[in-house]
């Protein structure tokens, strides 16, 4: 283990999430204290329901949030317009791209578009950004295909490029893994170890892949009814986080093999 | 971004081609003209009247008609993400028919003020322009209480129904000679156009462009859809609106001028997405201006039945010819480009 002193990419002070309507709020959580180090890769996990799409949507500043403070970079994430917050934010979102028609290449190039001029020319800067973020995903060879000629697998980690190009301090992805395969959900989530011990950024993905976020995550965090808790796995399995996560009629948290089992 | 040489190839060709239509609109009609007393005329040597004031602004007028209309055709795709949107989505279309309608049936509904008003040339544009304005504005309002662009285009055609409604009670209480008049309106024509008129529609039309070009990058950017487009930085809303301003300065006086082109709109940008094969705006847009332009001379041309006294409806040739194009298209490659 190092001893430097680790920077805070994002904060949240007593955050509390949910809607908004004009007649009453309804409080998905709340009392959130996360604080988001440099270079970590971080796996949000909770059952269905329990508010972790809202949750990454309040962090991304989609939806509003209810009480509390977000902290980007030490500058309230509320402070941020719309330009600013894509050079410090890159999303990876469950929802498929509108246009199929462009090449692997052009993808990842729109992640240089916060960055661009007007008419979103690239630069020799950006032409090499977008060169080196296709070289750490190991995506040369589909580099001049087009988005429709490739399966989920190559899809997203075409996407995670993407979000690399725009070279933010914080990723952040949705269900990375889910349509994948075992081997490819394996995949996917090990590159994004990987990407951020190389590149210092870091990645926050929420997922349904528990035991492999438990053996690759820096950080965890874990949503259930009633707190959210985040910690190292080895901690959170101390502390007993996930046997509360999922009813306990069906499966249970086995710590001696960081996994669930089906009750026999 | 990537082969832009291949790309030169082609709008060399094209910027060649429609040179070469240009010359072939002016040169084919009624009576023929050889190219080389266009080519005198254009520099200034003979002055050859039919060329100047009648064939010479209809050439520009089908130049301006089928570029503009393709693009805002490509416009109203690429926002709606939609491959059957077109130019009159937004309801440009049917306010203007409304306008024009009330125009000349409205004379027997209403009586008086309505008929004086017929004489003046212009009052079939004005007329077209207040429709399609009126309808466009109440649009905009509706649609700026959505949230969902998709709601904006089922708005756009509720509206479209609503006012092809009215115009249909307002037909059953006219008479035949004015249902003819606005059968004929809508016809569309190429042909009626004085260099003052087409002035005035140039500069709009120019206004119209330069909205286009400033949302290529909007454009490019809402290729992965609205929610990665924001995560990007772009302002949705507001590139929202430059896209259907410039929608609406071009389909606006297009139906204005021309009547209501039917067909080029829709086509134009499929076509030039399966020639070009490419979504990037940057490339999209000057192509569809070279081809719009080029499809839309080709078609006045044979509209024209050269050597004949007759002129064919502008609106049928385009269909004619559009449709089987795209659908020869589409079956040689065996995928939508989109």
């Amino acid at each position: 283990m190092t001893n430097k002193i680790e920077h805070t990419i994002l904060e949240t002070k007593n955050l509390s999430i949910g809607y908004k309507s004009k007649k009453a709020e309804t409080i998905i959580a709340s009392n959130i204290n996360l604080e988001l180090k440099e270079g970590q890769l971080i796996g949000l996990v909770g059952a269905n329901g329990i508010g972790k799409s809202t949750l990454l949507r309040t962090l991304t500043q989609v939806q509003p949030e209810l009480a509390g403070s977000l902290y980007l970079n030490n500058k309230p994430l509320n402070e941020y317009d719309n330009l600013e917050l894509a050079q410090a934010m890159s999303l990876v979102l469950t929802e498929q791209i509108a246009s199929k028609n462009l090449s692997v290449f052009e993808l990842v190039a729109l992640g240089r578009q916060p960055y661009t001029n007007w008419v979103g020319s690239l630069s020799e800067t950006d032409i090499e950004i977008i060169n080196k973020a296709i070289t750490q995903t190991n995506i040369e060879d589909l580099k001049h295909k087009k988005c429709f000629e490739l399966s989920d697998g190559q899809l997203q980690k075409v996407m995670i490029t993407r979000a690399l190009a725009q070279d933010t301090d914080l990723i952040i992805l949705d269900e990375p893994t889910s349509h994948l395969d075992m081997y490819h959900k394996a995949y996917i989530l090990k590159l994004l170890q990987q990407l951020a011990k190389e590149t210092g950024k870091t990645i926050l993905f929420s997922s349904h892949e528990i035991d492999l976020a438990i053996q690759l995550c820096d950080t965890m965090i874990v949503m259930t009814k009633t707190e959210v808790v985040s910690n190292s796995p080895a901690n959170l399995i101390k502390q007993g986080a996930f046997n509360n996560l999922f009813p306990s009629d069906l499966i249970v948290f086995d710590e001696a093999s960081g996994s669930f089992r089906v009750k026999k | 971004m990537p082969n832009t040489n291949t790309y030169k190839f082609s709008f060399t060709v094209l910027t060649l081609v429609l040179i070469l239509c240009f010359f072939a609109n002016i040169s084919l009609g009624s009576v023929s003209i050889p190219f080389k007393t266009i080519f005198e005329s254009l520099i200034g040597t003979t002055d050859n009247y039919i060329i100047q004031n009648y064939r010479l602004p209809k050439a520009f007028t089908a130049i301006l008609v089928g570029s503009g209309l393709g693009i805002s055709g490509l416009l109203m795709q690429t926002l709606f993400r939609n491959p059957l949107a077109g130019p009159f989505v937004l309801g440009i279309t049917s306010g203007a028919s409304l306008g024009v309608a009330l125009l000349i049936m409205g004379s027997s509904v209403f009586g008086g003020f309505f008929a004086t008003l017929l004489i003046s040339k212009w009052s079939l544009v004005i007329a077209a322009s207040l429709g399609s304005f009126l309808v466009l504005l109440t649009v905009l309002i509706v649609s700026s209480r959505v949230k969902d662009t998709m709601a904006i285009l089922i708005i756009g055609l509720m509206f479209g129904s609503v006012t092809a409604a009215v115009v249909s009670v307002l037909s059953y209480f006219s008479s035949a000679e004015e249902l003819q008049r606005y059968i004929f309106w809508g016809f569309g024509s190429l042909g009626d156009l004085q260099w003052n008129e087409l002035k005035i529609f140039g500069f709009i039309y120019a206004l119209g462009i330069v909205f286009s070009i400033a949302s290529i990058k909007a454009l490019n950017t809402l290729l992965l859809g609205e929610n990665y487009a924001k995560s990007l930085g772009l302002n949705i809303k507001q590139s929202r609106l430059i896209v259907i301003i410039a929608t609406s300065l071009l389909a606006g006086t297009i139906t204005a001028f021309a009547g209501p082109i039917a067909f080029i709109g829709l086509a134009i940008p499929h076509i030039t997405r399966q020639v070009f094969n490419t979504s990037n705006h940057k490339i999209l847009l000057p192509a569809v201006f070279l081809i719009g332009a080029i499809v839309m001379l080709i078609c006045d041309s044979i509209a024209q039945l050269p050597t004949s006294d007759y002129t064919l409806p502008i609106n049928a040739i385009t269909s004619l010819i559009g449709a089987p194009i795209v659908i020869w298209l589409l079956v040689r490659k065996r995928k939508m480009v989109f």
